[in-house]
């Protein structure tokens, strides 16, 4: 049996690949888990980067929707999705299909790269 | 009319009987109050709630907030200064419709790209633009939580759906629709009896209903201290919302 979904994002959750990458979408018996999130606490919400472990390789990653409810009027999302990025801030992977929040759009200058290659905001 | 044949009277033939159609009386018993004016059991001055009140009313004559339950899909369009064209709007099933007084709040839930939203709105919040009903239908619970553990199939909606039109302006249709769940873990014991929920199919097996129901407490329907009559205090709210409506 398995715990259920972490409702946050902190070390050793395991979290959603939500790009079309290869690293993130091929298949491999362990999924990928959380071992550090970039924050003065450890809890990682939407618009953090934590430092992934897929198949044996550590990647950077950035928070787009997680479980736990934020503030009102902002989205929920049903599994804890992320997006592998590089150290620069640069996605790896080319889509994104899975909705995205708006409130990411603030920090334009940091993930201007990753909405780009969104497709759908909520 | 009477048109004599052979000279004999016409036969008598008495008018027709009078369709009495009361409206007005039908109309009246179906008066909507949204559940976010009715104070709850406390012992704050009513005059907060007074204040409160007006402050609502004055949100409803600018704004059109639509008569909703849970279990309507509504389409919300927000103003957000971060989005193109400087709006957004998201369509879903209300899954449930919490809070009291300006602070009232209802969550809609969708399934886009196979990915489930919910959003919890404000239902006074000055961010909101347009809310309209594009499906009237109340389901057998007021509390739809249940959904998040179900099939997506049925919390998918159409983004782009149109207005679904009504036939009679008068009752509003229940659906009973018994939801397939997915297999267990659920987020919450559903079958437990504290739910009260009807609007599943538990394919659970005999054993495990009965074992659920050890967690009934069937002295909470007779608890008199937990009855809260709200018919008179509904009345004086329905006085005046109708009179600083009618300003």
């Amino acid at each position: 049996s398995i715990t259920g979904a972490h409702r946050a994002i902190q070390k050793l959750t395991r979290v959603r690949v939500v790009d079309n990458s290869t690293v993130g979408n091929t298949p491999y018996h362990r999924p990928p888990k959380c071992i550090h999130v970039y924050n003065k606490t450890g809890v990682g919400k939407v618009g953090d980067k934590i430092l992934l472990a897929i198949k044996g390789e550590k990647k950077k990653a950035l928070i787009v929707g997680h479980k736990m409810p934020g503030p009102t009027m902002t989205p929920r999302f049903d599994s804890n999705n992320v997006v592998l990025i590089e150290d620069n801030g640069n996605p790896i992977g080319t889509r994104i299909k899975t909705p995205i929040p708006c409130t990411l759009r603030r920090r334009e200058g940091e993930f201007s790269k990753v909405l780009a290659i969104a497709r759908n905001f909520v | 009319c009477r048109v004599s044949s052979d000279g004999k009277p016409p036969k008598f033939q008495p008018p027709p009987k009078p369709v009495i159609i009361d409206r007005k009386t039908q109309k009246e018993e179906r008066r909507f109050l949204s559940p976010e004016f009715i104070p709850p059991r406390g012992r704050t001055d009513p005059l907060k709630y007074y204040i409160e009140r007006k402050d609502m009313i004055q949100r409803r004559k600018v704004f059109n907030i639509p008569e909703f339950y849970v279990g309507h899909v509504l389409a919300v369009t927000t103003a957000d200064p971060y989005a193109s064209d400087k709006s957004n709007r998201f369509v879903g099933i209300c899954i449930q419709r919490g809070g009291k007084g300006l602070g009232a709040t209802f969550v809609l839930r969708n399934v886009i790209e196979d990915q489930g939203v919910e959003i919890c709105y404000e239902l006074y919040s000055p961010r909101i633009r347009a809310i309209e009903v594009l499906k009237l239908e109340k389901r057998l619970d007021e509390n739809l939580m249940y959904l998040r553990d179900a099939l997506p199939e049925y919390s998918t909606f159409d983004v782009n759906m149109k207005r679904v039109p009504r036939k009679d302006d008068e009752e509003i249709p229940v659906n009973k629709v018994q939801v397939r769940m997915k297999p267990k873990p659920w987020s919450k014991r559903w079958e437990r009896p504290k739910y009260n929920i009807k609007g599943i199919k538990f394919e659970l097996p005999e054993h495990k209903m009965k074992a659920a129901q050890k967690w009934s407490q069937p002295w909470l329907e007779f608890d008199m201290l937990r009855e809260y009559d709200t018919s008179k205090i509904e009345e004086k709210i329905r006085k005046e919302l109708s009179e600083e409506l009618e300003k």
